[in-house]
């Protein structure tokens, strides 16, 4: 037991996450290939055509997983920065660094892609329901987020401070959802409803939930490769890094 | 207890001895509210409709423009350091800075609504629920932005991050307290909104001033 504990804390230290981060990467690179060409066959060829939303729909094989993705990333940013704080490990903060504009891009392209089948849906780019306005909100605390980090200069410090401002939020994001739910019922009465198709085709489903894998599988990847490059940037002035291949070049 | 009393005072102090600061913000709230009929055109059923909410943003606006001065006087002059060094717990003296913050932004604010809020059309009893509403706001937005005057504390471009930071964690107070007076002008009742108002509060003045602490000790490492 005491060994398997000294292990996991050895991949705290950059020095040794670095390496086996640049080893993990393209394995998640292969299978976000894998679970996307799988995804999109299924969203493309094998989902039918929607009876009420014709093929418009096929917008959701990208528009939800990429909204799933936006809350999830700051779910799992807020508890690098806690882990940060708690433990006062250098990795965690970089971690939560390197996460960020992966989530500030899912919630973008999830707000993008609503707005894409809202037009042809709804008949308008975008409409105050609840759902929308509190993925613009989370888009806005993804920015304020890299924006705090972006505005101090220490690391370290920029690091804590992050770590505040993400457990705040974290905090806050159920009391903002909740609050935005209740002003859209209190100002429109009944709304349009994202989910209101009543059962979805089972192959559609499927097809939802392996493009969710591929966008994991993607986030995941994209943030180590980011965490290698914070790394570097960070740790210029230590041998190790000086010794590495591909800095000596 | 004393020492909670003792920042108060002083912070009221020296807010009495500079009053353009805080008569600044004041008149920006309302300069900013006198703008939107302005705007929009002066038909009185469409400003009243809309009054709760422009008196709202113009009241959290107003509170940002005050949250730079929160800590930063005393972060330049070194008092904030001995603050953080005396043997009395950081928090409470943070609660104080809050609490006087919120007296002399926030409860001007408050008194200076109803009137503004006749320029509106606004009928007495929903001038009331409006500053039932602020009364229980204001201090939750001294609350939560002292977490970002205290994060900000010392950065590159402060003023611009600190509302970029504080506003989107500011939509549930609009919400709720503009949501407040809407609902008791279309006979819904306040009561609901009002409850949730002081729930938030409740919740905030617990664990802002202690996030407060922990990002001052962070700014002056």
């Amino acid at each position: 037991m005491n060994n398997r504990f000294i292990n996991w804390f050895r991949f705290a230290s950059p020095q040794s996450f670095y390496p086996l981060a640049g080893k993990m990467i393209p394995w998640f690179w292969g299978l976000t290939a894998i679970f996307g060409v799988v995804g999109l066959w299924i969203s493309f060829f094998v989902a039918p055509t929607d009876a009420v939303q014709g093929e418009g729909y096929r917008i959701i094989f990208i528009h939800v997983p990429a909204s799933w993705m936006s809350m999830f990333i700051y779910l799992v940013m807020a508890a690098w920065a806690g882990l940060g704080l708690a433990l006062n490990t250098r990795l965690s903060g970089m971690m939560a660094q390197a996460l960020a504009p992966t989530g500030a891009l899912m919630a973008f392209i999830s707000l993008w892609t609503g707005a894409f089948w809202g037009k042809p849906m709804w008949g308008t780019w975008w409409v105050w329901d609840a759902r929308l306005t509190s993925e613009l909100i989370l888009f806005f605390l993804y920015i304020g987020f890299i924006a705090l980090q972006a505005a101090i200069d220490d690391a370290r410090r920029a690091d804590k401070a992050g770590a505040i401002l993400a457990l705040v939020g974290v905090v806050n994001v159920p009391i903002i959802y909740f609050s935005v739910k209740w002003w859209n019922t209190l100002h429109q009465g009944a709304s349009v409803s994202v989910m209101k198709s009543p059962s979805m085709a089972q192959t559609m489903l499927w097809g939802m939930l392996i493009m969710a894998l591929c966008f994991w599988m993607y986030s995941i990847a994209v943030a180590l490769m980011r965490v290698r490059a914070i790394i570097l940037e960070r740790e210029t002035h230590t041998e190790w890094v000086k010794e590495l291949p591909e800095v000596k070049q | 207890m004393s020492a909670l009393l003792a920042i108060v005072r002083r912070d009221l102090l020296i807010a009495m001895r500079r009053k353009s600061e805080v008569l600044t913000a004041l008149f920006f709230f309302i300069i900013v509210v006198s703008l939107f009929p302005l705007g929009i055109g002066p038909e009185p059923a469409l400003l009243k409709k809309i009054a709760p909410g422009i008196l709202w943003v113009a009241a959290l606006l107003s509170t940002m423009l005050s949250l730079n001065r929160l800590f930063a006087t005393d972060h330049a002059d070194g008092t904030l350091e001995q603050l953080v060094l005396s043997p009395t717990p950081l928090g409470l003296l943070v609660a104080g800075k809050i609490m006087a913050h919120w007296l002399t932004s926030g409860l001007p604010l408050v008194l200076l609504a109803p009137v503004l809020g006749l320029q509106f059309d606004l009928e007495p009893s929903a001038l009331g629920v409006l500053v039932g509403a602020l009364l229980l706001g204001t201090p939750l937005l001294s609350l939560i932005g002292s977490i970002g005057a205290a994060l900000t504390l010392g950065v590159r471009g402060g003023g611009v991050l600190l509302s970029l930071l504080v506003l989107p964690l500011y939509i549930p107070a609009l919400i709720f307290g503009a949501g407040a007076v809407e609902a008791h002008i279309s006979g819904l009742g306040a009561s609901g909104h009002l409850s949730l108002l002081a729930a938030l509060l409740a919740l905030a003045a617990f664990f802002a001033p202690w996030a407060t602490t922990a990002a001052l000790r962070i700014s002056l490492e």
